[in-house]
């Protein structure tokens, strides 16, 4: 396992509907500011975990853990530009994705 | 019953020029659709992993993206009804979000489809002799051609009946249908080659030969990616009745001794660099010299059979030039520059072939909404014996309009938006959706072609830089054939940052050739500074009448890499 | 393993032999490649014999031994490796009419792929074959009432179909 250094959230696909979903306290959320937040790399390992259980009962896909810095009111941000795009949706139609229902 | 007769053409919605399924491709396209229903169902019950269910969702134009799912839909030979356009923006409203990507191998894409609603829209699409086959996938991929076919001057034959007699031959191949990757083939009849032949695994030129019968140039080994290569050519004419069989003979090799351990070596174009044009030749011909070529006996009655539904449409006669378009274009300088751009010459005299642009100033390139879609759709009942093209530089044809129509036809346009004066021009650009929605991209490439646009937004301006083809993509896929743009653009990843590295003097035609590297990457905000730089450059370089591409080639790729150098602070810019 | 046949599981009438066995005096059973030339010259007339190929194999490496040949099972290392398919192919232009087997972790969805180009059994491991069950394999096998290639093997041709509607 590579070295802890940034927390970390969850991130995956909804098999169904393909909508970018994060796991949070308690099963998957489709707002990134309900992620539960790792803080070290056995709470990394825990929501690996968990994701993995949740790919092989096909509930989701292309599970894996991003890293994130949290904000001053604690929200997780993704620290990739890859991620913080999927958080939001698609930085040329602002009238689509998460970032139009004010997430 | 004739194919074109004046009744049916006549008819709202009816297709014209271009094949129509009978009961057998029906059947096949319904019974496709069904297999897939049953495949995601099989895959949300668990019969099927993703890693088991990703193949087979590919084949069928499905991939999993950074947002949604996202549907690639086949336009063969960049070939649509009206009545197809308007589903196409029926599904978009119903099931997407309103609109839809055209892309540059001629298929169009929806953003934000569900898993679960995909059957039902391949459904609505089979309704209207549609479908996603192999847009995606280690197999042989929608073929794609000429999209001025059997309109243009130059042609020798419409590229459009080959294509889809290749279409139907491809389809659900049980020997070619897991490749070492994916394969695409790409036909012109034309004597200027609009479709990029030399950039595809197997390119098609049909030629007359000495005796005045119909073959084919074959080219293979095309493509572009991480290692970019252009065709060569390993049958110089090829008989139209071996056909089939040869294609067979390649594909059989290539799925034989393709690499399979990496790949990123994978597709035919490494396994004809690494083993020689002459050794896949032979072993080709050897293949092709073995079989059994009886159960080919049938393919000319076959193709005749096609052939017939690609028979021009019951043009009027008229005098070559209008009077009528002539005095319009005097009154009017926005319908003029439309013509002057975007107005090509029909070999039907009268007639024009209108290139409807999708790449408004600041838009995004290929998009169109489902309004746009549908006006389109109208406008070519109207104007155009109900038939649209799509070009693999994304944007629509209208492969049949007349000139005395033309300024009903722009006025149309331009309430939609959809008459920009730039057909060919450096804000034509073409442009994969990159990081916004590919799961694959590097770098973002939409916002780079908008920016580029803006800056170059005085039409005046464009005008007199001329041709110059501007290609951006987003990763080293190259979906966005950067390498052969004369001003090809790459999204990368460079320190966390997207980074942008800029080629020059790529060419799409028969005198292919891959863009040479400038300089190091450059930030997003820089690359319009730096085309800009670029084509003052080449302003005050060119001789007359050179286009971008000529003047790069008399001038010398060093020569522009150092004005770069001068132009930047202490080779800032570079 | 499981073995499909005809859209069932059956029983596999043929034995794999490991190589350092002995050849058995008769019955049915399937040698490596490495030792086909050894089987062959050993074989006694109550013996028939099948070889299990890689897909990387050359028909001239099997091309005398085709005659003597009961059974041909070609390795799939990945179900979307699609080599053993050529080869199938290729062994049945040859002449070969003894039974083809492909063998690895090929899917129903594969079924009239492997049909077509003259497959007659699919063998899968047993893990796989509990997640898609002969219904899944039947339908497969059914999905396509016609198909457009000549030369291979299906249920129904669109180009003989479209030949004899328009006569």
């Amino acid at each position: 396992m590579a070295a802890f250094k940034n927390p970390q959230i969850l991130l995956a696909s909804d098999l169904r509907d393909g909508e970018v979903m994060f796991l949070g306290a308690s099963g998957w959320e489709r707002d990134h500011r309900r992620a539960r937040v790792a803080l070290d790399a056995a709470a990394a390992a825990e929501l690996e975990k968990i994701g993995h259980a949740e790919y092989a009962s096909n509930h989701v896909v292309d599970v894996y853990l991003t890293d994130v810095e949290i904000e001053p009111d604690g929200v997780p941000t993704p620290l990739h530009y890859r991620e913080k795009m999927r958080i939001k949706g698609p930085s040329v139609r602002r009238d689509l994705g998460k970032q139009a229902t004010g997430a | 019953m004739s194919v074109h007769d004046l009744s049916a053409a006549a008819r709202p919605n009816a297709p014209t020029t271009t094949y129509r399924y009978d009961e057998f491709d029906a059947d096949f396209v319904r019974e496709r659709v069904a297999e897939f229903r049953e495949q995601v169902r099989r895959r949300l019950e668990g019969s099927l992993t993703e890693d088991e269910f990703r193949p087979f969702r590919l084949m069928n134009g499905l991939y999993l993206q950074l947002h949604a799912y996202m549907l690639r839909v086949a336009i063969p030979y960049g070939t649509l009804t009206a009545r197809q356009m308007r589903c196409l923006a029926d599904i978009a409203d119903r099931w997407d979000r309103g609109y839809g990507h055209f892309t540059t191998r001629q298929n169009l894409q929806y953003n934000w489809p569900k898993l679960i609603d995909t059957p039902d829209i391949l459904d609505a699409l089979a309704d209207v002799e549609m479908h996603a086959i192999q847009t995606s996938g280690n197999c042989i991929r929608n073929v794609t051609a000429d999209h001025f076919a059997g309109v243009a001057a130059d042609e020798i034959e419409d590229p459009r009946a080959t294509a889809e007699f290749l279409r139907q031959w491809s389809s659900l191949h049980p020997e070619f249908s897991f490749l070492p990757r994916k394969f695409k083939i790409a036909v012109t009849g034309a004597t200027h080659d609009r479709a990029a032949i030399l950039a595809h695994d197997i390119g098609l030129r049909i030629l007359k030969n000495d005796a005045g019968d119909i073959g084919y140039q074959v080219m293979v080994g095309g493509g572009l990616g991480r290692s970019p290569f252009i065709g060569k050519i390993i049958r110089d004419f090829l008989p139209r009745a071996d056909l089939l069989a040869y294609l067979e003979a390649i594909m059989r090799v290539y799925n034989r001794y393709g690499r399979r351990d990496n790949k990123y070596k994978a597709r035919i174009k490494i396994l004809v660099h690494e083993k020689g044009i002459e050794a896949i030749r032979d072993a080709v011909e050897k293949e092709f010299a073995s079989m059994d070529r009886s159960v080919f006996s049938h393919d000319p009655e076959e193709f005749t059979r096609i052939a017939a539904y690609f028979a021009p449409p019951p043009y009027e006669s008229l005098p070559a030039v209008s009077a009528t378009l002539r005095a319009a274009r005097n009154d009017n300088p926005a319908l003029d520059n439309f013509v002057a751009v975007n107005v090509s010459p029909h070999r039907e005299p009268g007639y024009a072939i209108v290139t409807v642009s999708l790449k408004p100033i600041g838009g995004i390139p290929g998009d169109a909404t489902s309004a746009q879609m549908r006006t389109l759709a109208d406008a070519s009942e109207r104007f155009g014996f109900g038939e649209l093209r799509v070009s693999h530089e994304q944007n629509i044809i209208l492969p049949h309009v007349k000139q005395d129509d033309l300024p009903a036809l722009w006025r149309i346009l331009d309430a939609a938006g959809l008459a920009t004066a730039n057909a060919g021009l450096i804000s034509d650009i073409i442009s994969c959706p990159g990081l916004d929605y590919c799961s694959l991209a590097t770098a973002r490439s939409i916002p780079i072609a908008q920016e580029i646009s803006k800056r170059f937004s005085d039409m005046s301006r464009q005008r007199r830089i001329g041709k110059l083809g501007v290609k951006i993509s987003g990763c080293i896929n190259a979906c966005g054939h950067h390498h052969i743009g004369a001003i090809g653009i790459l999204g990368l990843e460079k320190k966390g940052q997207e980074s942008y590295q800029i080629t020059l003097g790529g060419d799409p035609t028969f005198s292919a050739a891959i863009g040479e590297i400038v300089g190091p990457g450059v930030g997003a905000e820089q690359v319009p500074d730096v085309i800009e730089h670029l084509v003052d450059f080449y302003l005050a370089e060119r001789e007359e009448k050179e286009t971008f591409i000529d003047t790069w080639r008399r001038v010398g790729h060093a020569r522009f890499k150092d004005a770069l150098r001068r132009e930047g602070e202490d080779g800032a810019y570079i | 393993m499981a073995l499909i046949s005809d859209g069932r599981f059956v029983e596999d009438g043929w034995r794999r032999l490991a190589d350092e066995e002995d050849l058995p005096k008769s019955g049915r059973i399937i040698v490596s490649l490495a030792r086909l030339p050894h089987a062959l010259e050993k074989l006694t007339p109550e013996t028939s014999l099948g070889v299990l190929a890689p897909n990387t194999t050359e028909i001239d490496a099997l091309a005398t031994a085709l005659p003597r040949l009961g059974l041909i099972s070609i390795a799939f290392p990945a179900f979307a490796d699609g080599r053993g398919f050529s080869l199938a192919r290729l062994l049945r232009s040859a002449g070969f009419t003894g039974e083809l087997r492909a063998s690895g972790r090929l899917l129903a969805d594969q079924y009239t792929h492997a049909l077509g180009c003259g497959f007659d059994a699919i063998e899968i491991p047993d893990d796989l074959a509990a997640r898609q069950d002969e219904t899944q394999w039947r339908a497969a096998r059914d999905a396509y009432s016609r198909t457009y290639q000549r030369g291979y093997i299906s249920r129904g041709s669109i180009l003989d179909a479209r030949r004899k509607a328009a006569q």
